[in-house]
């Protein structure tokens, strides 16, 4: 065990990831900056992440964590003023355009909060409207039912379908987000602090469906507990803030790498610091 | 203990005491203050009752007026009541919708500049003179065809419609953004967010917003002056014509010289505030069954 290992004591060994030529990729960012008015949030962020694997976002607070998982699937379109530069090519295909239907893009690339924002109507409705709306009628029973499962929230709530989803406790209505999130058939799930609101066993129930479900989603998870980056993660991506002339103050991708390598070996001071516990 | 200390716990004492006293005058004067809004309501409602006690009965509702009648012809004022009934009901037809959808469009569509301007220009539109809208009207409709149950419903519609709007655009700001973005998340569109998600949360809002404005604007009387007040004593269910409406026929019988006018007049200035007592307190009602409906369900 190496000294930041044992430093943070969490178990990062696990089976290594194959050689990244051979992974394929989901999202190809090059180049993104995301500015609210005049001042840039996120510079210059160029990664891949890949497809069936967990990936984290790491770093302090205001290092633009959350607007940049928010790029990726258009959600910042809603802020006034802001606007993003640069290319996130999905899969080959340019969504950071203005030419871009960003309810497309949401449709494939779903998101869950970090609030437990569940919709004020039934458990059953919660999971059923989205697909309703988006004309997945087919079976809409079963769709639920496999939602709600995956979610590991089935068992808990298949008595009471018809309660209100707000009658839930805090770690139940997240994981009701996340089956609403996944009936829909996404190809990739962003997760802006998911259990940030949450005690630890329903982070711990989170942590576990991530790792059940990625073989069937890729999964984007912003985090400031590194422990949770370090049990969830394959892949992990430190943002520090960065300072110029005049207090500008912006985000920048420092370091992304395998999360062990994070861990155990950072190549740039600052994410050593950082993971260590020396800054922030 | 020392002598500078116990001078010194001395005058504490005293500013302890001069506090407590300036704390029961000023809440004396606050509860004063609320106990003279109350009872100002209570002696314009029972005085208002008593002088109108000899005519306040269900004749009143029913009856047309029958000027010069001897004292035992059952007369009232339904037409006025009816007039008001159905030219209220036209306002609240054509402010309702257009107010929604401007607030929805300002509170969810629009920029932050055309949302300042649109806000400015309620509070503006809300702030205009009835008297004022009652000759617009009079200029854009009464000229030329002459007053109806119409032209009084329009201007009363102008004056609901900042109420109707602001109204809504206040409880459509409590709409936690949350709400939206976990529909838009999943990939739904903008305009079926609001119709699905946003608009069901307001609807009590809506109503306590609509119920509030015809409580305000069926006590109008300057714009129907204009509009809708050249009329005859026969009960009139058709707009197309002048209505006879409830505050017009207060001010006309305040000026006739019988007494039994005169307790007329009062009856139905009771009757009128009954009502919009009444809706507030509705409105009131319903505002807070949804309110927690919303939370608790």
């Amino acid at each position: 065990m190496s000294t930041i290992e044992s430093a943070l004591r969490v178990e990062t060994k696990r089976a290594p990831l194959p050689p990244r030529e051979r992974l394929e990729q989901v999202f190809d960012i090059e180049g993104l900056n995301a500015i609210y008015g005049a001042k840039p949030a996120v510079k210059g962020v160029t990664m891949e992440v890949y497809k069936n694997l967990v990936t984290a976002i790491i770093g302090p607070s205001g290092c633009g964590k959350s607007t940049f998982i928010r790029c990726l699937n258009r959600m910042n379109d809603l802020i006034p003023g802001f606007r993003q530069e640069g290319t996130i090519r999905y899969h080959g295909q340019n969504i950071g355009g203005n030419d871009v239907d960003p309810v497309a893009v949401r449709r494939t690339i779903g998101m869950v909060f970090q609030r437990p924002n569940p919709f004020p109507k039934s458990i059953y409705d919660n999971v059923a409207w989205g697909l309703r709306v988006l004309r997945m009628k087919d079976s809409l029973d079963e769709r639920v039912e496999r939602a709600l499962t995956q979610a590991a929230l089935w068992d808990e709530v298949k008595d009471r379908l018809k309660a209100s989803g707000l009658s839930l406790s805090g770690g139940q209505q997240q994981r009701l987000c996340i089956a609403r999130a996944i009936a829909v058939e996404p190809d990739v799930v962003l997760m802006d602090e998911p259990a940030s609101a949450l005690d630890p066993i329903a982070t711990q129930a989170i942590e576990q469906l991530m790792h059940d479900l990625k073989n069937e989603y890729s999964f984007v998870i912003v985090t400031h507990n590194m422990q949770q980056a370090a049990r969830v993660a394959d892949m992990t991506a430190f943002f520090s803030i960065s300072t110029g002339g005049e207090g500008a103050r912006w985000g920048e991708l420092i370091e992304y790498d395998d999360t062990t390598k994070i861990f155990t070996a950072p190549s740039d001071k600052r994410t050593e610091d950082y993971v260590t516990g020396r800054f922030g | 203990m020392s002598a500078p200390e116990a001078t010194a716990g001395g005058r504490r004492n005293d500013r302890l005491r001069r506090r407590k006293i300036v704390n029961r005058l000023m809440e004396g004067l606050a509860w004063l203050a609320a106990a003279i809004a109350v009872a100002i309501l209570g002696i314009v409602v029972f005085s208002v009752a008593r002088k109108g006690a000899s005519e306040l009965n269900l004749n009143l509702l029913t009856k047309p007026p029958v000027p010069f009648a001897p004292p035992d012809v059952a007369q009232g004022l339904g037409n006025a009541f009816i007039g008001t009934l159905i030219i209220v009901g036209i306002a609240t037809v054509i402010a309702l919708p257009v107010g929604i959808l401007i607030a929805i469009y300002v509170s969810e569509f629009a920029g932050p500049w055309v949302k300042n301007a649109v806000t400015l220009t309620l509070d503006v539109l809300n702030g205009i003179p009835a008297i004022v809208i009652g000759i617009f009207v009079f200029g854009l409709i009464v000229v030329g065809r002459g007053q109806s149950g119409f032209a009084g419903g329009f201007a009363l519609s102008i004056l609901m419609l900042p109420l109707v709007a602001r109204s809504t655009m206040e409880v459509l700001a409590l709409v936690p953004n949350s709400l939206r973005e976990a529909s838009l998340g999943l990939g739904v569109p903008r305009w079926r967010t609001t119709l699905s998600i946003v608009l069901p949360q307001t609807i009590g809002g809506v109503v306590t917003g609509a119920t509030l404005a015809v409580a305000r604007v069926a006590g109008e009387t300057a714009p129907l002056l204009f509009t809708s007040s050249i009329v005859g004593n026969q009960i009139n269910w058709n707009p197309h014509h002048a209505l006879q409406t409830v505050p017009v026929a207060i001010f006309e019988l305040s000026e006739s010289p019988s007494p039994d006018d005169h307790a007329r007049a009062w009856a139905a200035a009771f009757v009128l505030m009954m009502f919009i007592l009444f809706a507030s307190l509705g409105a009131r009602w319903l505002a807070t069954r949804s309110r927690r409906k919303l939370m608790a369900r």
